[in-house]
């Protein structure tokens, strides 16, 4: 997740306070992990640094949250290329559950117990999401649902290579 | 949903029905072979497993449908597979609801005589049956259907009124086999919503068979048929 980014495009819809700023963020994008203000006015700073937003002048009124900032042409030039890039995908080629099962095999340990247990795990965490996504909130039920499309890709994967173990296991021991 | 859900905590009630030690093959070629599975009463269980692993097999078999070569069915702790098929016929009619993957509406009938169905085959009286049918019909969001035949309710309609017709008699056990099969995904999960909601509002045990983990996910642990056997993932204590 970029947070600079994220705050750039946040920006775009119009000039706001750094408060606005960590709330909305932390709505739709930091339900997780919220992001702390100090990291809130940091990268604005970053940003106002390198020409991506611009400061407004400070309002009247108490406390530090009185700079409204604004997007720059530089800044949403920026963020336009950052959202029409496709994201790196992700092959997993090399997984802790890939190597769990090698592993097993080559020192003749039970994989298809290994892939049972892992299988629970994964649908324990699909109840959860599951479970979520009935508390009717539509951005997590976003946010679940990409979470359980990625789950279901590796059950595949664990429901395939437990069919294809004793194959496997040959191949490990030559 | 109006009706406030209270679930039942399935870790406090008993086992409502189970398989023992199944055996069934279908000529030469065995489908069960030793199968042991006990679900609780208002349990959610999903059955899953590979094609060709015994887990349509083992769901007929609990409910009667066939009966197994070895081996004990016990509802209830009642023997089921020992039952003449009039008595399990009476079962599957009375005590039993059903919903499959798809082909399962009465063409010639409406969608209202359809959900009435189980109702009218156990002795209600029409009017009555079709009143009861009617009340799913909003309960499952699909009012205004009623009069439709079969060949006029898309996918995701046809299947909420097979739900209807599954629910509509308050089984003990719902048997559903790969409800969502015929669904796209997002139909699939509506479909889901409505059974798991409607299972916990009556306090129905559901046996799920399901390949799909996404649809797994809405019971409340699962089970893998391989090879004929159950391999239970999930520790019962821990079933919620």
């Amino acid at each position: 997740m970029s947070v600079p980014l994220t705050l750039l495009g946040l920006l775009e819809r119009e000039p706001s306070h750094g408060y606005d700023l960590k709330r909305d963020y932390d709505t739709y994008f930091g339900r997780a992990k919220p992001l702390p203000f100090g990291q809130v006015y940091a990268t604005l700073a970053r940003l106002s640094r390198d020409g991506m937003v611009a400061p407004g002048e400070v309002e009247a009124g108490d406390g530090p949250d009185r700079k409204r900032y604004a997007i720059t042409p530089t800044g949403k030039e920026e963020f336009e290329t950052w959202l029409a890039e496709p994201v790196e995908p992700e092959p997993h080629l090399q997984t802790v559950l890939f190597s769990k099962v090698v592993l097993a095999l080559m020192l003749g340990r039970s994989a298809a117990h290994y892939l049972d247990t892992q299988r629970a795990a994964h649908l324990q965490r699909m109840r959860e999401l599951t479970e979520l996504k009935r508390q009717d909130n539509l951005m997590d039920v976003l946010l679940a649902d990409h979470g359980l499309f990625h789950l279901e890709a590796d059950l595949r994967w664990i429901d395939m290579t437990a069919a294809r173990l004793p194959s496997l296991a040959a191949a490990v021991a030559s | 949903m109006s009706v406030a859900v209270v679930p039942i905590d399935v870790r406090s009630t008993g086992t409502l029905i189970e398989a023992i030690e199944v055996v069934y093959d279908f000529g030469e070629t065995p489908a069960l072979r030793g199968a042991n599975v006990a679900i609780r009463e208002g349990e959610i269980l999903a059955v899953m497993g590979p094609s060709g692993s015994g887990k349509s097999t083992l769901l007929h078999c609990l409910a009667g449908i066939l009966v197994p070569k070895l081996g004990e069915i016990r509802l209830s702790g009642e023997r089921v597979d020992t039952l003449a098929e009039s008595a399990r016929s009476a079962l599957r009619r009375d005590t039993f609801g059903f919903v499959f993957q798809f082909g399962q509406l009465v063409p010639e009938l409406s969608a209202e005589e359809n959900v009435a169905l189980p109702l009218l085959l156990g002795g209600v009286r029409r009017n009555e049956a079709l009143v009861r049918a009617r009340e799913w019909f909003g309960r499952l969001g699909i009012d205004g259907l009623e009069r439709r035949r079969s060949g006029e309710l898309s996918g995701g309609q046809a299947q909420r009124v097979a739900l209807a017709r599954g629910l509509v008699a308050h089984p003990k056990v719902l048997f559903a086999d790969e409800p969502t099969g015929s669904l796209d995904s997002l139909t699939g999960e509506l479909v889901m919503e409505l059974l798991v909601t409607a299972a916990r509002q009556d306090g129905t045990t559901v046996v799920l068979v399901t390949h799909e983990p996404r649809v797994a996910a809405y019971a409340d642990r699962e089970v893998i048929v391989r090879d004929g056997q159950v391999t239970s993932l999930t520790p019962r204590d821990r079933a919620t």
